[in-house]
Order: C-alpha cells, then sequence, then structure tokens
C-alpha cells in the first residue's frame, strides 16, 4: 500500500516564469520576485546540504491515529514549561549570587529594582509549579490511555527518569531564593535523605557538602540546579521524541480497532 | 580459524578495536573519576574538633536552661548558626554526676527543625512536626525518633566551652554524632552506619 505523505510549505526552488510585460526596464525580474527567489536560493542551498526538508517532512508531517485530541498536547506543553524555565533560569542566572551571604540580597535586587525582575522570576517560580503539574497531567494522560504498552514500554521507562529529574528540579532550586521557608525545607529535605537505610548518611553529606550545612551547600544545589539536572533533561527530553517520533502515538482507547473488512468474490 | 595468519591468536582488526576501546576508556576515566572524587570528596573528609567559648561557668543553673548563640559554620552568616541550651547537671534526675554541663543542641531529632524550650511547659517543642521533648531532651510526643542531640562541653579559663555534637539514644549513652530522623536504639541503630565527616566521640 502506497503512504501518500502530505507535501510540507517549505518554498521550492524552482522558478515560475515571468509573464510577458513584467520585467523591469532594465530586463531583470521585479524586485519582490527576486527577494522570493534569494530566500529560496538559501533554504535549496541548506537543505542540499542537510537534507533537512525530508527530516522535517518525517518528523513534523507524521500519521496520528483517529481520535487524537487535546489530551495529547500534554507532552509539548510539559517541553514548552521546560523551554520556558531555561529561558528565564538563564537570564536569572545573570543577576543571582548563589552564596550565603548575598543570595537573599541577590533575589531582593532581582524583585526590586532590576526592570522586569519580578516578573521574569515569576515565571520562572510559578513555571516551576506548573511543570510539576503538567508532567503529572502527561504521565496520568499516558496511564489512563495504555500509550505505556508495547512498544512504548521504554519510552515509560524515560518518562519516568524524567520526572525524578524534574522532581529533583523541583528540590534544589527551593533552596536557591534562600529565604527562612527555602532554608529550612531543605534542610528538611535533606535530613529525609539521610534517613534512607545504610547511604542515607553518606547521601545528606553529599547533598551538604558535609556534615553541616555550610558554604559549598548553595553552591552545590545551585550547580545541580542549573547545569547537571537540566542537561540530564533535555537529552533524556530528546530520546524520549525521539521514541515517539519512531513509534507514533496510540488511538484513545475508546476507540476500537478497525480491521480490514473481509473481502467478497465478485459475483457475476 | 577464517581472517587468522598461520599461528595467530588475535587478529590485526581486533587488535586495534581493542587498542581504540581501551585508549579512549582510559582517556574518559582521566577525566570523569577525578571530577567525580571532586563531587563526592567532602563526604570523607573529616571535620576539625573546634571549641567555641559560651559563657562564663557562673551564667549557667542546675534548674533552667540559657540559651547561647553559636557559630557552627563560619562564613555563610545567619545559615551557619544556631543556638544551644546549657545548664549545670543536676545530681536529682537519672543519670546526671554534679560538676558537668549539659548543652542541648536544638537541631530536632526528627528532621531537623529548630527546636524552643517553651518555659511553662517545661518541654523542647518543635515548629515543623509537633516533636515534643522533655528536661533532659528526651522525646515524650510527636514523631522524633530519639533525644535531642548535644555537645561535648569543657571548662577552660572559667569559660563554658562547646564541642563537637554527638547523638545520645534514650537512656542517654552517647552515639557519634547523626543526622535527624535516624534511630540509635535497639536493631534500628545497625542501619545507619558512622559518617566519615563528623570527629569521634571522645
Amino acid at each position: 500500500m502506497a503512504i501518500k505523505i502530505p507535501k510540507p510549505p517549505l518554498p521550492g526552488v524552482r522558478r515560475k516564469p515571468q509573464p510577458p510585460g513584467t520585467d523591469q526596464q532594465d530586463g531583470r525580474p521585479p524586485v519582490k520576485e527576486q527577494a522570493r527567489e534569494a530566500t529560496a536560493q538559501i533554504v535549496g542551498w541548506v537543505d542540499e546540504r542537510s537534507s533537512a526538508s525530508s527530516f522535517l517532512r518525517g518528523f513534523l508531517f507524521r500519521k496520528v491515529p483517529k481520535g487524537t485530541n487535546w489530551f495529547y498536547t500534554l507532552g509539548s506543553a510539559t517541553m514548552f514549561a521546560f523551554l520556558s524555565q531555561a529561558v528565564t533560569g538563564i537570564f536569572l542566572a545573570m543577576y543571582y549570587d548563589p552564596s550565603a551571604t548575598r543570595a537573599y540580597d541577590s533575589i531582593q535586587h532581582i524583585n526590586n529594582d532590576v526592570w522586569l525582575g519580578s516578573f521574569v522570576r515569576g515565571m520562572h517560580h510559578w513555571g516551576a509549579s506548573v511543570m510539576i503539574v503538567l508532567v503529572f497531567l502527561h504521565m496520568g494522560r499516558t496511564f489512563f490511555f495504555g500509550a505505556y504498552k508495547y512498544p512504548r514500554e521504554l519510552n515509560w521507562v524515560v518518562g519516568v527518569v524524567l520526572l525524578v529529574l524534574t522532581l529533583a528540579m523541583g528540590l534544589t532550586g527551593y533552596l536557591l531564593p534562600f529565604d527562612q521557608r527555602s532554608f529550612w525545607a531543605t534542610v528538611v529535605a535533606v535530613n529525609i535523605n539521610g534517613t534512607g537505610p545504610f547511604i542515607g548518611p553518606y547521601l545528606a553529606d553529599f547533598l551538604r557538602g558535609g556534615p553541616e550545612f555550610g558554604a559549598t551547600t548553595i553552591s552545590r544545589f545551585y550547580a545541580l540546579h542549573m547545569l547537571l539536572i537540566p542537561l540530564l533533561i533535555a537529552a533524556l527530553i530528546g530520546i524520549h521524541i525521539y521514541l515517539v517520533t519512531k513509534l507514533g502515538t496510540t488511538a484513545p482507547p475508546w476507540l476500537k480497532a478497525k480491521l480490514p473488512e473481509p473481502t467478497e468474490r465478485e459475483q457475476v | 580459524m577464517p581472517g587468522y595468519f598461520e599461528g595467530e591468536t588475535v587478529t590485526r582488526r581486533r587488535l586495534f578495536t581493542g587498542g581504540a576501546m581501551a585508549a579512549g576508556g582510559i582517556a574518559t576515566a582521566a577525566i570523569v573519576l577525578p571530577a567525580i572524587g571532586f563531587a563526592v570528596g567532602p563526604v570523607f573528609e573529616q571535620e576539625d574538633v573546634v571549641w567555641r567559648d559560651a559563657g562564663a561557668v557562673s551564667d549557667f543553673s542546675p534548674d533552667n536552661y540559657t540559651p547561647r548563640t553559636i557559630t557552627l559554620t563560619a562564613g555563610v552568616g545567619e545559615a551557619g548558626k544556631t543556638t544551644a541550651y546549657i545548664r549545670k547537671t543536676n545530681p536529682q534526675l537519672p543519670g546526671e554526676k554534679p560538676g558537668g554541663f549539659v548543652a542541648i543542641s536544638t537541631r530536632c531529632a526528627h528532621l531537623g527543625c529548630p527546636v524552643r524550650w517553651v518555659v511553662p511547659a517545661e518541654r523542647f517543642v518543635c515548629p515543623c512536626h509537633g516533636g515534643v521533648y522533655d528536661f533532659q531532651g528526651k522525646v515524650v510526643g510527636g514523631p522524633p525518633p530519639r533525644p535531642l542531640d548535644r555537645f561535648a562541653t569543657r571548662v577552660r579559663n572559667g569559660q563554658v566551652q562547646l564541642g563537637p555534637r554527638y547523638s545520645v539514644n534514650s537512656q542517654l549513652k552517647r552515639f557519634s554524632p547523626r543526622d535527624p530522623g535516624e534511630h540509635v536504639d535497639g536493631l534500628w541503630q545497625y542501619l545507619y552506619p558512622k559518617r566519615f565527616t563528623t570527629p569521634s566521640p571522645q
């Protein structure tokens, strides 16, 4: 069976013949036409060397099952929440100072003095909660639609690792404002880690960077929060999306699979 | 064997593949292992024993606590400070001999919130999850798994000095310093091995 793939709305490299009498005085095509031609030339040059259009056609114009609905957008929504956190986080890092004595003041500076500071920090603050909510909604959708079943088990496993990493982002980010609430919440969280049998005490020492909360604790959390965990999340999102593209999405469970109708012998 | 010359035990291709893998592995390990060691190092580094002045001997009574703020970690401002409740030992209480000092750490033995000595109730009370301790720091209510930790004490030049923290079990027997939430009684104590970072109790 031949699969008909719709053509993407990418500009082609062919040139339309000029209607007679529309040329400029010097015999060249009009400026509008030249500009369009130049854009097509550049896109064509890149495409010829990268085969990007064939990749994008497969990636963006893949078939989705009948019954695909708004619940299927929760994964993308989670990813865009992550991207929003990444962008606002990078810009917050320009003003933030991860030291025990100056962290709180630098957050106050961002909130009160920097132009749009409270807005960007608010995006990061509330976006964190939004991302956690979206992760769980996305996981619930996958669970209740049975989208974790064969052959998508590996993608479920990757998703669970992403969930844990997202919660780790929440934990490490919570300390950074360094007010009373974030300090004591982190003390409690580190001590909960410490109650794990056998390795707990060493895990707590690792998180604090020593037996007591010290100067290295906040910089440790900062490095985990803005470098290590986001890089892992970005890499795993790549794998997650690759697998979705490779395997396709599932139809909602209320749609029955349509079997091909039995062929009947033509009556003569 | 096909692909092998006479008397050969390994082909050129296998040798070079193995060699390239080994070289790559060594190069990766040379970068990754020191980096991991750098991050994990503090787990194995023992803290120095520091004695901090907490006030003159005459400041403390055997019947009530006197709070003193001490700096546990220098250079991190308020975050490095903690409060200790100090009194003289009281021979009327079980297990206490005269002439010593008791310095109770305010770090709750449940999950580390700061407890407060409430004078009318004669109890240490934790604001986070409702841990309650009696005059000696023994648990009388709430979730804490063991009594409040204490600081080692000594007297130098008429000054009471506080040393490293140590934990006690429900009979007030000394244990190596534990993090909050870790049991030191019965079989539970074996779930939580001694850490490398804390000095041994004297």
